[in-house]
């Protein structure tokens, strides 16, 4: 019987100069992929779940409102309204809508989104009043925004 | 003069600043959804608008007030339990369309509070166009039109529901906006279910399916279904005006 000599392969080492490629895909894939927020959130909101959720495809037609505690402390608790970059009051509403409606294509400014992203622990008082407004302004079409779950049975 | 070689530049580190990059990215940005509970508000109500007479088992009551508890048909429910409740109360006499409908709906004594749907027949809708093309009311002969087109698909007739019935929604200033949310999303899922259900069992399609594909390709025929459907199961969810608690609506 012969003997088998153990022969001892040399494993070289795995070359790693590909993997800056592969990161510099990921990298370049999150940059594309993320949609970079334009405004400054200026509240806390934690968003309520919810299981029956309506995606907007057109994102240029939403305009959005932020309804919360403020960020910052020296503002007080109490929930506020955001809209744009700035606080602001209930009643400013309907001009705001005003003029958001004329960012838009004329064609487009009956279709315009509001998408109301308020906190989840914030009275319906405030809502309700916003909603008010909206429907004086004629900006009927609005989204509540949530995070999306399971339907429970 | 003599020539140098340049030696290779080493990339090892690349890998490591390329994630760093990465990480930086992946910390700082957020990802921002838009995506949420759509609804269609109301247009404003005119000052001079008479306040419509409806039967009380026509109008299901959903209220919510400040401690977050939910008042249905005068009995306190909890959120998961109000989704059946309102599926109950769209199907309560059946749709004539599935059997069986809903086995656990009895239409005992108490059967008044469910409104009872109307049998849409095809004779007497195929008159009713008559007489509307006869007299120029093309916008109610249209409306006609397209229940006869939900009775072609069905292959059968179907009963609606009546006018009046909807879902009232009241809501106090005091309930928390999570659950205002909870109750409109267990109530548009009541809705969804049962057009599942019936989408189902008539085109072998769920209906967000239907939905769905008819947002990509706009086909005709997928709207027909879609429309079929909603005459079955409409979606009237209705939010009362809002009212100040200390006028006593409790």
């Amino acid at each position: 019987m012969g003997k088998f000599k153990k022969k001892k392969r040399e494993m070289g080492a795995i070359s790693t100069a590909s993997l800056p490629d592969i990161v510099f895909m990921l990298l370049f894939f999150f940059m594309v992929a993320t949609v970079l927020r334009t405004e400054e959130e200026m509240v806390r909101v934690i968003r309520p779940e919810a299981s029956e959720i309506y995606k907007i495809e057109k994102k240029h037609l939403i305009r959005y409102i932020n309804i919360g505690p403020p960020q910052d402390k020296r503002y007080g608790t109490e929930p506020v309204i955001q809209l744009n970059d700035q606080f602001a009051d209930v009643a400013q509403i309907r001009d705001w809508v005003e003029n958001e409606r004329l960012t838009l294509a004329e064609a487009e400014q009956t279709k315009m989104w509001v998408s109301m992203k308020v906190d989840q622990d914030t009275k319906m008082g405030v809502v309700t009043d916003v909603k008010q407004e909206l429907r004086k302004a004629s900006a009927l079409k609005v989204l509540y925004s949530a995070n999306s779950r399971e339907r429970t049975n | 003069m003599a020539r140098r070689e340049v030696p290779e530049i080493n990339a090892g580190s690349m890998a490591d600043i390329a994630f760093l990059l990465l990480i930086f990215w992946l910390v700082t940005t957020t990802i921002d959804s838009d995506e949420g509970v759509k609804r269609q508000l109301p247009p404003p109500v005119p000052p001079d608008m008479e306040q419509q007479e409806v039967k009380d088992g026509d109008v299901y009551n959903v209220r919510t007030n400040f401690r977050d508890e939910l008042l249905v048909e005068k009995e306190v429910l909890s959120i998961g339990e109000l989704k059946d409740g309102a599926k109950d109360f769209l199907i309560a006499t059946g749709t004539g369309l599935l059997h069986p409908e809903r086995p656990n709906v009895t239409l005992g004594d108490d059967n008044m509070k469910y409104p009872e749907r109307q049998w849409v027949r095809k004779a007497e809708l195929v008159a009713l166009e008559q007489s509307f093309l006869a007299a120029g009311q093309e916008k109610r002969a249209e409306k006609v039109q397209e229940k006869l087109k939900a009775i072609e698909l069905f292959g059968s007739d179907y009963r609606e529901l009546p006018g009046s019935a909807l879902i009232s929604l009241q809501t106090d200033r005091n309930t928390s906006y999570d659950l205002y949310l909870q109750v409109q999303n267990e109530l548009e899922a009541a809705i969804n279910e049962l057009r599942d259900e019936l989408a189902l069992a008539k085109f072998n399609e769920s209906y967000a399916s239907l939905e769905e594909r008819y947002g990509r390709t706009k086909e005709e025929s997928l709207l027909d279904k879609i429309k079929a459907i909603r005459l079955v199961f409409p979606q009237r969810i209705s939010e009362a005006e809002p009212r100040d608690a200390s006028q006593g609506y409790y």
